[in-house]
């Protein structure tokens, strides 16, 4: 069958990749550590290792291929893991540290550059395995490179578990004190969810859920320059037809995570899970969530009408995303990581855009309060208290949202701290001077809300 | 789960640049070395920019289509020209349903 193009078609594409930063974000591959467990730790150490390099040996070098067939930038290659706190949930927390150590190891050795899956879900409450492994984390992210922590400390179904919520506060606390030297880096490799998902390939927070299979490819697209520069070309387009405008994009954009998602599938003999079809900026110009909001009609994002742009933009991606891919999941939406989105950036430099405004925003959006550097002095009882806040946002409105705050040690709001690479780097931001202490040392549970009564 | 029409083999070349003499000449040239037949081409000039699109099948070809990208790229550099090889189903998913 012969398929003609269209000469607009062919170059518009090309223009989407090489103009506009169209990109697969990332390929990760999920692969369940369930049967790695031993008494013996370093039979243990071996079989999570054996495991991790046979199955995602091939990932990189089929991803550059694949890369290279299609002509389209695949950005990262990652592994995720059965949560650590299930998957070796007998062991204490110096032995937690040594498996952190081992997926270390087997990421550099396969190429990929993050492995997610030293979490715990205690949404509830925590099994030994959980405490040994939230203990271990501040050491085993500061002592490794490549490995990514999440913890999940709520869900719409269980309410959130606040004692989890002043330990992360604590862990967070910890590990960016551990990394001073080098802006908190730990604490930019662990995320705090509320309803988690758990077939999520972003970094920091993937991780192979238990009733993921065996082993799993997922896609995350990207392409906020692609959704910008079409906004921008329309400025006179009332919401009607720029929401149709912006769903034509997502739909184009998700194709290709579709189309990558396939091959990789295909070619590795793994099954294709999901898309996720998140607006994923980087650090690059013209790569930015902020950008379309301010094209959409914002002097600058953070004023006044942000949070209405937002929840437009992120509706119309989700449906002309849906439609694009047969299975859709993960995090799914636009994101708005501060350190990561040069707009984001430069709108809390002018003093646009505050962290009571980006909780609003985590409101109609994917995820949450993401790379925010807090000043350095901050307690541990006001990061639990922020992270409690989001994660009440995510337990009412049924959805995920996630925490990932880096203390800046030694550091005060207007000062920058720099991450480098796709973490890029932010200005510290100011938090409320008030305590929140009280409440936070409470403990127990917040009883799950009256909407997960649903059966 | 299997990629749509898996058979193909089909890619698109496109060349960018300022006008010469002798830019089909040599594409189509490499291409007749490497078996890689000609399905459709065609190609504009505007203010001497040169655009060219050409729609290849790669199944008689004695080289892989991950190869001759990274050829004619190569080669198109050295002469000041944008060229990219790319199957056609980067095309295709994207813009037919």
């Amino acid at each position: 069958m012969t398929i003609t193009f269209a000469r607009e078609e062919i170059q518009q594409t090309l223009k989407m990749i090489q103009e506009e930063n169209l990109d697969i974000r990332t390929i990760t591959m999920g692969i369940s550590l369930l049967d790695c467990g031993s008494e013996d730790i370093k039979r243990m150490e071996q079989k999570i290792y054996d495991k991790i390099v046979k199955n995602a040996g091939e990932l990189v070098a089929v991803g550059e291929q694949i890369s290279a067939r299609y002509g389209i930038p695949i950005i990262n290659k990652r592994v995720s893991v059965t949560p650590i706190a299930i998957a070796a949930n007998h062991l204490n927390s110096e032995e937690m540290v040594r498996i952190a150590k081992v997926l270390d190891r087997a990421a550099k050795e396969i190429g990929v550059n993050f492995i997610g899956g030293f979490s715990a879900l205690v949404h509830k409450g925590f099994t030994s395995g959980d405490l040994a492994l939230i203990d271990a984390i501040p050491q085993a992210l500061s002592e490794t490179e490549f490995v990514c922590s999440s913890v999940n400390i709520g869900t719409t179904k269980t309410g959130i578990n606040m004692d989890a919520v002043l330990k992360m506060g604590k862990v967070i606390l910890k590990s960016a004190q551990l990394t001073a030297e080098q802006d908190g880096i730990a604490a930019a490799k662990l995320v705090v969810f509320c309803n988690a998902p758990e077939d999520n390939p972003f970094m920091a927070g993937a991780f192979h859920g238990v009733g993921e299979p065996e082993c799993v490819i997922n896609v995350g697209v990207s392409g906020p320059g692609v959704v910008a520069n079409v906004v921008k070309k329309y400025p006179e387009a009332d919401f009607g037809e720029l929401s149709n405008l912006i769903k034509q994009t997502a739909f184009k954009i998700t194709r290709m995570g579709e189309l990558i998602g396939r091959a990789a599938s295909k070619v590795l003999d793994v099954p294709f899970g999901i898309v996720d079809l998140s607006l994923a900026p980087t650090p690059a110009i013209g790569d930015s969530v902020a950008e379309i909001l301010e094209n959409m009609g914002l002097e600058r994002c953070g004023t006044h009408g942000t949070t209405a742009a937002l929840a437009m933009l992120n509706d119309a991606v989700k449906k002309g995303g849906a439609m694009a891919s047969s299975h859709v999941g993960g995090l799914s939406g636009a994101f708005i990581p501060v350190s990561e989105d040069a707009g984001m950036v430069k709108a809390v430099e002018v003093g646009a855009l505050s962290l009571d405004k980006l909780e609003a925003m985590t409101c109609v959006c994917s995820v949450g309060l993401d790379m925010i550097a807090l000043p350095g002095d901050v307690s541990a009882e006001t990061i639990a208290a922020i992270i409690a806040d989001e994660a009440a946002i995510g337990m009412i409105n049924k959805k995920t949202t996630a925490v990932r705050l880096i203390p800046a040690i030694g550091k005060k709001a207007g000062d920058q701290v720099e991450f480098g690479g796709l973490l890029g780097g932010a200005p510290v931001m100011a938090i409320h001077p008030f305590s929140s202490e009280m409440f936070i040392n409470r403990g127990g549970r917040i009883p799950a809300p009256l909407i997960s009564l649903s059966n | 789960m299997t990629l749509s029409r898996e058979e193909s083999n089909r890619a698109i070349i496109t060349v960018l640049g300022r006008d010469q003499i002798g830019i089909i000449a040599w594409v189509s040239g490499r291409l007749s070395e490497y078996h890689v037949n000609i399905q459709d081409i065609s190609q504009t000039i505007v203010n001497d920019f040169f655009t060219m699109i050409m729609v290849v099948d790669l199944k008689p070809a004695t080289i892989e289509l991950v190869e001759l990208a990274r050829t004619l790229e190569h080669e198109g550099d050295v002469k000041g020209l944008q060229v990219k090889v790319q199957h056609e189903d980067i095309f295709t998913f994207m813009h037919r349903i």
